[in-house]
Order: structure tokens, then C-alpha cells, then sequence
């Protein structure tokens, strides 16, 4: 079962592309959050990124190869993991692991689970096929008002929203955990580190429920208001 | 106090093993966990049954021999403690208290709660010392170390190896103990020559004896009798990753005579 | 048989192990791995031992009883180790640390290797930094000391509260080195059942696999014995719940003579028993009674809370018997006192087997603070044990077994009179005398493991002219018979006591009439009473299961039977020694301050006893003690 990588090198894939998925998240978040800006700030950020051509591609390959290596050294891990204690506990407890790390690979699946949902949704337009071809006023692709009248459906809202606190709990062990990992902890600015994942994990679930959330409520509305 | 205790026997490592549930009676809060179970074996002996299997020697809490999951913790109720000197004013009279020895596949099971914990042997043998033969050494005081140095060393070398980190972590991990060798003698001066080879030799070893890897949620110094830091287990990912990248290849020594 | 030749080397006592060194034999580097020894125990002199030999070339076995090396008790010690380094400059040399060792020892070990001890002390902490062991420094970045055990330099090294734990890491990490590059076999969880004697020499030992059961002969050119002290045949003592004395006995009743077994060492401040179940004593560091006043009440029987006696109704004792040491008295004198006292009906704690250690007053001189920051670790260790608070309620300590200063006689080279048998560490006899010094254990068992057997041991190898028998020849076959046999009646005796209940009774016994406080009507009612434990012992005890499995009640019953039968050589050496010295006090023999008194005209030798059967009275060998350079004086403590 075992390759021939160490446990620490192993791990360290895990940080490593785990790092990396961070700032895809991040930068993910950052994009979507222009539709606060309006239809125009938005589509043109997403022709822009349409626009990029084979960097385009590379990003893409890039990414892939992270969330392949993240899941499928995860899923090595923990079959090791698993075969490491063969029978259980009959009376199982925990001293201090939080419940984020209990629930790590947990969180992971579902967090999977989404994305298969997220591309199928807005990437492969297969959840929703009668938004896939709306343009707007520039004949851009107008991802604006496909987001809206998606997120104008509450069950879709409820899930996204729904799905970014398994996220927000993976994060919030994930990107501390790394640095452990790692070996960049310091007993100084250890507690900052930990601070600063959980204040990540968390700007990433308020950011990234807050469109949903804004366009259940009306806060953002079709171009012409609508 | 009278209490109920539901203790996992084996008969050996091929058997499948049972929890058993035996009664201590009229045991006093100032014995010691151990000597509960005392108890409980002259019991089972004076009606000719075999007593419960399981490790212990110094009863003071340093060799590291003894070895119970108590209620689910390893080394019982008491932190920085390990079950010999956890005292039965823990608990309460009429208590369930569930005994299991340390589960891992590194630590196949001896006897009841008896487990063979030689992995971690070999893991030392693998790398955890300083090769410097009698009468090699030069003068204690030659080189000096700073304090703060010899003191965070001295942190990590307390290390008992009683194996608790690896009973109490989900994924039966050895990360706590290795990182403590390789910290201890990291740290030090004497141990540099060797720093890069022991680090890969002992993960190395750790890696093939069957231990799970580290997920951080730092059980490990939770439990550990010797509150070990979980921040060594970042020292050696940090060591052993600077080894990885520039371990130089060794050379073939050339024939002597 | 007569006792062998010491082998002390002759000429000035500073030039004796140099010129020793060079009148030994020497085996050919070539040939050394043709040489097979087997090391019996793995802390500290076992361990150096097994490391140090295995460097030079020799094919080396060593076993211990734990499921690791890493485990022997040598780990337990606290304090420190001592060496002559003078690094304090404070006027420390080998001399003086000869002279205060011998001293300690009252006058009855052999300056020839008291002084080799003393000599060799300032390279074991060599050794010990070269390995990574993490002794205390100073901010300089070179190596701290503190003064220990009444000394009045400061040579003692230590790494916290943990000094033998990194010493005996120290040497189990270059046994682990030796073991994976094939220098040494490692058998764990393997004790050895017997010694085998071919033509007066030791060829090899019948070894128990406790795991399996199984009995198995291992040959060799020598055997060395590393497995300690005898403290556990008082029960209760601050030894390991494992420790035994059959490696030791077995090998005596083999031919080897133990020497002065009588000479047994008490520590002042142990937590009290604290019931009938007890399994264990824990030592508490001496350095408290540096702040801490001992007092018992002086009402006979008064049960009232401690700080319900006023001040007038105690009676601090020590700082009335010794006004100039008080609190301060020496190991001995300050442990028989509260015996004393306890026997006296005047002792506290429930079971009235305990003296107060009170901190009160220190804490109001020195505030709450100061204490915490000197003792707080000790503090804890005791609440935790405990369950009582120190801050708010004095400590009650009382003295525990400890330390066995006798062992197996041997000769300058280490070697027993039974040739290929070596004896090292607490095991032996040689270097402690009557009474060790605090952080003197820990340097003679490092001492004797790294540098003084590996270099005599090549001395009997290199004369050796006949190659021992192998394992399958009849002489092994006939020992691992007689082991078989015996473990098959300890597990036919079918009876229903468990043996912990006997060791108990044989535990109390020789505290009573062989401990602190021995008289001659005492030692002979234990010499009556052994005999009777000992055949109870055979008939009652319950020892279910059988021999080919792990059976941790036969191990154990073992155990006990071979203390039921060496506890009478213990008695009878101590009613022999008709004077007191050091650990050994008489009643009949002591000053007027209640301190030892020594009778050298008649009793500066070593006894050395030779097995005459089980229940027979063992052959007295003496040997003369000869000082040539130090005159034997009294100790005062007034």
C-alpha cells in the first residue's frame, strides 16, 4: 500500500497543494465578489480570464494537478491511516483535537461532493443548461445574470451556502495544519498562525455565502432591476 | 470505593480478544491505578484464575513500561501523568472504568494489556544516538552548548517511550517519540555530524514499522506523561525536509589494508 | 574453597590501575570477535557494557527482563552523578572524592578501587556529553554542578530531576547502535533462570523466554552480571516493582560468594505507606529537608490536624538530638530517628508510620514564591500522589529501602571467584562499602560498564585456554533440566495464596528485625521465621497457568522464591557483623549520640559467603580490608 514517498513527504503534498488550493480559494473568492460591483465588472472580469488562452490552460492543469494530488494523497493517508489501528477502541475519546480535525476527511468529501456540484452547475452549465448561453449587452458571455438566476432558486442558495461551513471547517485546520507540516511553527508566532487560519477559513465563508445570500434577499438584482 | 471494570483479554497476538468485566471492591482512594488492578489480580489468583496481563515496572512514572487506555485516554484521566501514578481519587464509587491496552498494528498485542512495543527500539537503532565510541570523547566542557539550547534538548529527551502518543492518535502515529529523538539530538552540538542520516534513517524506519501519519490535532502531547511538545513534531518535518534536499550521496569508503 | 587473591596491584594507590592497565593480557583485535560474553541486564553498567564491548570486536548477548533495554531502573535516579572535575574550581580532585567516598562508605570498601573510581569518574562525563546527554549549564554554555549529599564541593552533574533517565538513554542509544550494526543480539523480555558452571568456570546461562515460556542454554567465554540491587526483598522499597535478586543469587548458590549483604541503604524521605496494598515507595529529593523542619507531636497518640498542635507540643527532633545539623543530619541517622519516633506511638498519618516535613515556616520566611520556584516540581509530584496540598499541609515522609551496597564478591578485575564471571554495577560489592553517598551509584555503575570490564575482561579471554562447551552438550541440559523442575513445582504447588502475599509477609519481616534497626534477638527471630515463610511458600502458593506461555504469576513467584531463600543470608551476614557501620546499625554498638560505632579491630574485612544449601548456614570468607594511605576515623554529626 505504502509508496515509496515518506509519511513526512506524503504530508508535505498535502500542505503543499493544500496551500495552493488556499489561494485558488482566495483568488476564486475574490473574482466572484465583483459581482458586487455589477454585470459589467463581472462579465468582463470573465472574459478576461476566458481571454487568457494557454496561461489559461496552464492555471487549469495547474489546479487540476492540486486537487488530484490533494485527494489522492488524502485518500493513501488515510487508508494507511486506517491500517495503522486495526481494531478500534471499544470506548473511543479525544483529549484536545478539534472538531475540525476530527471531521478533516469529512469535510473534505463533502467539500468534493460540492465541487462536482459547482462544475457541473457553472462550469459545464449541466445543472442549469437554460443559462449557459445568455449574453449581455457586449455580447460577452453574462455570467452575472446566470449567477442570479441561479441563486434565485433558494434550494441552490441553501446548498451553496450549506456547503461553505464544511469548507470553512476544513480551512480553518487545514491552513494551520500546514504550517506544522511544514515546519514553520514558531513558539511565537504560533498563536497568530492559528488566529490568522481560523480568521482565512472564516472571511472565506462570509465572502464567499455573501452572494448567494445577496441575491436571495434582493440585495443584487438582474441588470434593469429586475 | 467499589467499582466496575471492563478489561480487554487476549491470549496472544493471533487471538481476537474480549472485553471481560471484574468487580473491584473496597479499593481505597489513596491506592494508585495499578495497585487496583493489584487488587483485583490476588483476587483472581487466590481462586486460581490467571490475573490480567500487563506492563509496569518503576511505578514512579519514568521507565515508561506501563501502558493503559483508560476510558479511552491514554494513561487515564490525569494529564502529564503516566497510569502509575494516576490515583484512584480520579474516579468515583460505582465508576464503569473501561481498560484497553495500546491498539496499534505496530504494537501487536502480548497479553491482555500487554503489548510489544520493540518498534520503538528499532526505530532508535536505526539512527537515535550519537556514534562515538568509549574514550573517543573530548573533554565534557570543550564544547560549550547555550542553555537555552541544552534545556529545549533536555524537553524533548525526557521522552519515557511508553508509546501513549501512538495509542491515543486516531491514525496510531509515532510522529511525537521520533521527533523527540531527532529534536533531542538535533539540537546539540554532538549531534550534528548525523543530523541529515538520522532523520531520513529514523523516518525511515518509523515509515516501515506500520505507524499511521500525523494529522495533527496533537493528541499525542495531550497525553504525553511528559507534556512533549507537539512543536518537535514541526522540527523534524523541517529537518527532515532540508535532509531530503541536500543529503549528499555517501561515498563508498575505499578499502583500508 | 579459599577466597581467590583480591588481585590489587601493588605500588602508590595513584599509580595502581595504570600500572594494572598494562600488566593486563591483552586479546588481538582480530580475535576478539571469536569471543562470546553475555551481559545479564541492561541499565547503566549493563548497557555501557554491552556498548563498549561490542566497539571493541567481542560478540556480546545481553538480556533484560522489561519489553526494552530503555527501561531498567537505573532510569529512576534523580539526583545527579558525581566526578572530580573540579570544574568549580572549589578544590575538588580525584583525591578528594576518593577520601569522601570511602568516608561515606564508613571505612569498609578497598581504596584500590575506590580510588580507580574516582579516577576515571571525570571520563564517563566525557562520554556522557560526547552522546547528546543534556546535563544542566549555565549561561555560559558550560556545564552546571551542585553540591549533593552533605558534600562540600560541587561535583555533582545533572540534568534536571532526570539524570539517570539520560544516562541510561545515553547507553541504551549506543547499545542501539551496536544492536543494529550486529554487535550485540538483544533479548528482551528474557530472564536469566541460572548460571552453568563447567570445571569451576562460568560457560554460559539457562535463560526463560517470558513471552513463549521457553527455556534456552546460551554459551559464551564470560558472563557478566548487570542486574542490580536486592532493595525489593524488603517489599516495599524505592526500587522497580520488576527488580530481583536471581541473577545475583542463582549464580551464588552456583559457587559465587556474595559479599556483605547486610550492608543495605536507607532513604530518609519517601512518601509514607499508605495502606496494605501498597506496591511501591516513592523517593522524594533529599534537597528538602534543606528548608523543611521535621517534627512528630510530643503527645503519644495525638491524632489532631497539624496545625492544631501548637508549636510547644512539637517535637522537632532532629534539631533537638543534633543542634549543629539538625534537619541536615545524615541519611542514616536522620532515618533511624524517625523510626525512633514512629516505634514510639508518636508517628503521623493514618497508619502512624510517618514523620511532618513541615514548610510552614519556610514559606513565611522566604514567601510562597521562593518555595514554589526550589521545590515545585516536588511539590506537585507529591499532591499528585498524595492528594494533599504541601502549601497548606506539612508533607509526611518516611524512610524506605533503597539501595544494597552488598552484592557478589569480586576481585580488582570485577571478576567473581568463579572464573568468567563477572559482576558489575549494584550487583557487585566492591566500591560503596558500608554506605554510598548520594550520586555515587550512577558513576560506578557507568565506571565499571565503560571503562574498567571492558579492559579486564580481555585479561581472563586472553588466558582462556579451553573453548566452552556448546549449548546442546550435557552440562547445559542438566541445568535447563533443573530450571524446568523447578518452575514445574512452583506451578504444581496448586495452592491459593498469591505469592505477592508472601513477599509482603517476608517484606514486613525483614523490615522489622533487619532494617533500619537491626539487634542480634531480632535477626535470630527472622532466621527462625524465613524457614517457616519459605515451606509455606512451596505448599500454598497459587501460581495458575502453565510454563509455555506468558505467565506473569510464575514469573513473579520466581522471583519470590529465590528472596525467601536468600533473605536468610541477609540475616545471617547482618547478626555476624557484630558492630555497626554505616546502612548497618547494631542497637548494641552505638555511641551515646546514637551513632554508629565500629569495631575495626574485628570487623575490617569483607565477608564473603559461600552457598552451603537452601536453610544451611552459608561459609563465612573473610577478607582483610588494608589501608595504606587513609586511617579509618568516626563520623560526628553533633
Amino acid at each position: 500500500m505504502r509508496l515509496s514517498l515518506s509519511s513526512i513527504v506524503k504530508k508535505s503534498i498535502m500542505a503543499v497543494t493544500g496551500l495552493a488550493l488556499c489561494g485558488f480559494v482566495l483568488a476564486h473568492m475574490a473574482g466572484n465578489l465583483q459581482i458586487f460591483l455589477g454585470q459589467d465588472a463581472l462579465n468582463a472580469y470573465a472574459a478576461k480570464l476566458q481571454h487568457l488562452g494557454p496561461f489559461l490552460w496552464l492555471m487549469r492543469i495547474g489546479l487540476l494537478v492540486c486537487f488530484v494530488a490533494h485527494i489522492v494523497t488524502a485518500a493513501l493517508l488515510t487508508v494507511e491511516n486506517r491500517l495503522a489501528r486495526p481494531s478500534p477502541y471499544l470506548h473511543q475519546a479525544t483529549v484536545k483535537a478539534t472538531f475540525a480535525s476530527r471531521t478533516l476527511p469529512m469535510t473534505g468529501l463533502i467539500v468534493l461532493g460540492f465541487l462536482i456540484y459547482h462544475l457541473a452547475h457553472f462550469t459545464f452549465k449541466l445543472t442549469h443548461p437554460e443559462h449557459a448561453h445568455l449574453s449581455d449587452a457586449l455580447g460577452r458571455h453574462d455570467v452575472y445574470s446566470m449567477v442570479v438566476l441561479s441563486f434565485r432558486e433558494w434550494p441552490v442558495s441553501v446548498a451553496y451556502v450549506a456547503a461553505m461551513v464544511p469548507l470553512c471547517l476544513h480551512l480553518s485546520h487545514g491552513a494551520a495544519s500546514l504550517f506544522q507540516t511544514l515546519g514553520l511553527r514558531h513558539e511565537r508566532y504560533q498563536p497568530a498562525i492559528r488566529c490568522a487560519a481560523r480568521g482565512f477559513a472564516l472571511l472565506i465563508l462570509a465572502g464567499n455565502s455573501s452572494i448567494p445570500l445577496a441575491v436571495l434577499v434582493g440585495a443584487v438584482k438582474l441588470p434593469g432591476g429586475a | 470505593m467499589n467499582l466496575k471494570l471492563v478489561v480487554w483479554r487476549q491470549a496472544g497476538p493471533q487471538d481476537k480478544g474480549r472485553a471481560v468485566t471484574y468487580e473491584a471492591r473496597d479499593i481505597s482512594e489513596h491506592m494508585s491505578f495499578l495497585e487496583m488492578l493489584d487488587v483485583v489480580n490476588e483476587g483472581l489468583l487466590s481462586k486460581g484464575e490467571e490475573p490480567i496481563a500487563f506492563d509496569s515496572d518503576c511505578r514512579e512514572g519514568i521507565c515508561g513500561m506501563c501502558s493503559l487506555v483508560i476510558n479511552g485516554v491514554a494513561h487515564g484521566p490525569e494529564r502529564g501523568t503516566a497510569t502509575c501514578q494516576l490515583h484512584m481519587r480520579k474516579f468515583k464509587d460505582g465508576d464503569t472504568i473501561t481498560i484497553e491496552p495500546w491498539k496499534a498494528r505496530a504494537f501487536p498485542v502480548v497479553r491482555d494489556l500487554t503489548v510489544d512495543r520493540s518498534a520503538f527500539d528499532r526505530i532508535v537503532q536505526a539512527g537515535g544516538f550519537v556514534s562515538v565510541n568509549t574514550g573517543n570523547a573530548p573533554d565534557a566542557n570543550a564544547v560549550p552548548v547555550p542553555k537555552t539550547v541544552a534545556d529545549l534538548a533536555m524537553d524533548a529527551a525526557q521522552c519515557i517511550g511508553c508509546g501513549a502518543c501512538v495509542a491515543q492518535c486516531k491514525n496510531a502515529s509515532a510522529m511525537l517519540f521520533v521527533a523527540a529523538k531527532v529534536s533531542h539530538l538535533a539540537l546539540l552540538p554532538q549531534g550534528q555530524p548525523e543530523k541529515q542520516r538520522r532523520v531520513l534513517d529514523m523516518v525511515a524506519r518509523m515509515d516501515s514499522e506500520g505507524f499511521g501519519n500525523c494529522t495533527n490535532q496533537y493528541e499525542c502531547e495531550a497525553v504525553c506523561p511528559k507534556s512533549i511538545s507537539s512543536s518537535f513534531i514541526a522540527r523534524m518535518n523541517r529537518e527532515y525536509l532540508a535532509a531530503s534536499a541536500a543529503r549528499q550521496p555517501e561515498r563508498r569508503e575505499e578499502g583500508g589494508y | 574453597m579459599p577466597l581467590p587473591d583480591a588481585k590489587i596491584p601493588s605500588g602508590p594507590l595513584e599509580k595502581k590501575w595504570d600500572k594494572h592497565r598494562f600488566d593486563l593480557k591483552l586479546v588481538n583485535p582480530a580475535n576478539k570477535r571469536k569471543y562470546h560474553v553475555i551481559v545479564v541486564g541492561s541499565g547503566l553498567a549493563g548497557a555501557s557494557a554491552s556498548a563498549t564491548l561490542a566497539e571493541l570486536g567481542y560478540r556480546v548477548t545481553c538480556l533484560c527482563f522489561q519489553d526494552s533495554p530503555r527501561r531498567a531502573h537505573s532510569i529512576a535516579a534523580q539526583g545527579g552523578i558525581n566526578a572530580s572535575k573540579n570544574y568549580q574550581n572549589d578544590g575538588d580532585s580525584v583525591y578528594r572524592l576518593f577520601y569522601d567516598t570511602l568516608k561515606g562508605g564508613d571505612f569498609r570498601a578497598r581504596e584500590a578501587n575506590v580510588y580507580r573510581l574516582a579516577q576515571v569518574s571525570g571520563a564517563i562525563i566525557d562520554q556522557c556529553v560526547a552522546q547528546g546527554v543534556p546535563f544542566a549549564r549555565e549561561y555560559g554554555g558550560y556545564l552546571a554542578n551542585r553540591s549533593f549529599g552533605g558534600a562540600q564541593v560541587s561535583r555533582t552533574f545533572y540534568a534536571r530531576g532526570q539524570t539517570g533517565q539520560q544516562l541510561l538513554l545515553g547507553a541504551y542509544q549506543a547499545l542501539s547502535r551496536q544492536i543494529s550494526s550486529g554487535g550485540v543480539r538483544m533479548l528482551v523480555r528474557s530472564e536469566m533462570q541460572d548460571l552453568v558452571v563447567e570445571d569451576g568456570r562460568a560457560v554460559g546461562i539457562v535463560t526463560r523466554d517470558l513471552v513463549s515460556g521457553k527455556l534456552a542454554s546460551l554459551s559464551a567465554d564470560a558472563v557478566v552480571l548487570a542486574s542490580g540491587g536486592y532493595s525489593s526483598v524488603f517489599y516495599l522499597s524505592t526500587n522497580a516493582v520488576g527488580c530481583n535478586v536471581t541473577a545475583i543469587h542463582r549464580a551464588y548458590r552456583r559457587g559465587a560468594y556474595l559479599a556483605n549483604p547486610c550492608y543495605t541503604q536507607i532513604h530518609p524521605t519517601c512518601i509514607p505507606v499508605n495502606g496494605d496494598l501498597q506496591s511501591k515507595l516513592t523517593l522524594m529529593s533529599e534537597s528538602l529537608r534543606n528548608d523543611g523542619r521535621i517534627w512528630v507531636p510530643k503527645a503519644k497518640g495525638d491524632r489532631r490536624a497539624p496545625a492544631d498542635i501548637p508549636d510547644a507540643e512539637r517535637d522537632y527532633y532532629l534539631e533537638r538530638k543534633y543542634p549543629s545539623y539538625g534537619n541536615l543530619a545524615p541519611r542514616d541517622i536522620s532515618s533511624r530517628s524517625a523510626k525512633e519516633a514512629c516505634d514510639d506511638g508518636r508517628g503521623v498519618g493514618e497508619h502512624g508510620r510517618g514523620v511532618y516535613l513541615d514548610f510552614s515556616e519556610a514559606i513565611r520566611r522566604l514567601g510562597r514564591a521562593t518555595i514554589a520556584e526550589r521545590y515545585g516540581n516536588l511539590f506537585e509530584m507529591y499532591e499528585r500522589i498524595t492528594g494533599e496540598d504541601p502549601y497548606q499541609v506539612p508533607m509526611r515522609i518516611y524512610p524506605a529501602a533503597h539501595y544494597t551496597m552488598g552484592g557478589l564478591w569480586v576481585d580488582y578485575n570485577l571478576m567473581s571467584n568463579v572464573p568468567g564471571l563477572f559482576v558489575i554495577g549494584e550487583a557487585n560489592f566492591s566500591d560503596h562499602g558500608a554506605n554510598r553517598l548520594g550520586a555515587s551509584a550512577l558513576m560506578q555503575g557507568l565506571a565499571d560498564g565503560y571503562f574498567i570490564l571492558p579492559y579486564t575482561i580481555g585479561d581472563y579471554l586472553a588466558q582462556k585456554k579451553k573453548a566452552s562447551p556448546a549449548p546442546e552438550a550435557p552440562v547445559f541440559r542438566d541445568v535447563e533440566r533443573e530450571s524446568s523442575e523447578r518452575l514445574g513445582r512452583l506451578l504444581e504447588a496448586k495452592g491459593r495464596t498469591p505469592s505477592d502475599v508472601f513477599h509482603r509477609q517476608l517484606g514486613k519481616l525483614l523490615w522489622d528485625k533487619c532494617g533500619m534497626a537491626r539487634n542480634a534477638r531480632g535477626l535470630k527471630e527472622a532466621l527462625a521465621e524465613i524457614p517457616r515463610l519459605r515451606e509455606r511458600f512451596w505448599k500454598e502458593v497459587s501460581v495458575p497457568g502453565t510454563g509455555e506461555s506468558y505467565n506473569r504469576a510464575l514469573e513473579k513467584a520466581g522471583r519470590v522464591a529465590d528472596y525467601l531463600e536468600f533473605a536468610e543470608l541477609l540475616c545471617q551476614d547482618a547478626l555476624h557483623r557484630d558492630e555497626s557501620c554505616g546502612g548497618h546499625f547494631r542497637e548494641e554498638h552505638q555511641t551515646e549520640d546514637g551513632e554508629a560505632k565500629r569495631n575495626d579491630e574485628a570487623f575490617s574485612y569483607v565477608a564473603a559467603w559461600e552457598y552451603k544449601g537452601v536453610g544451611a548456614p552459608a561459609a563465612l570468607h573473610r577478607e582483610p580490608l588494608v589501608f595504606e594511605n587513609v586511617k579509618p576515623g568516626q563520623r560526628s554529626y553533633k
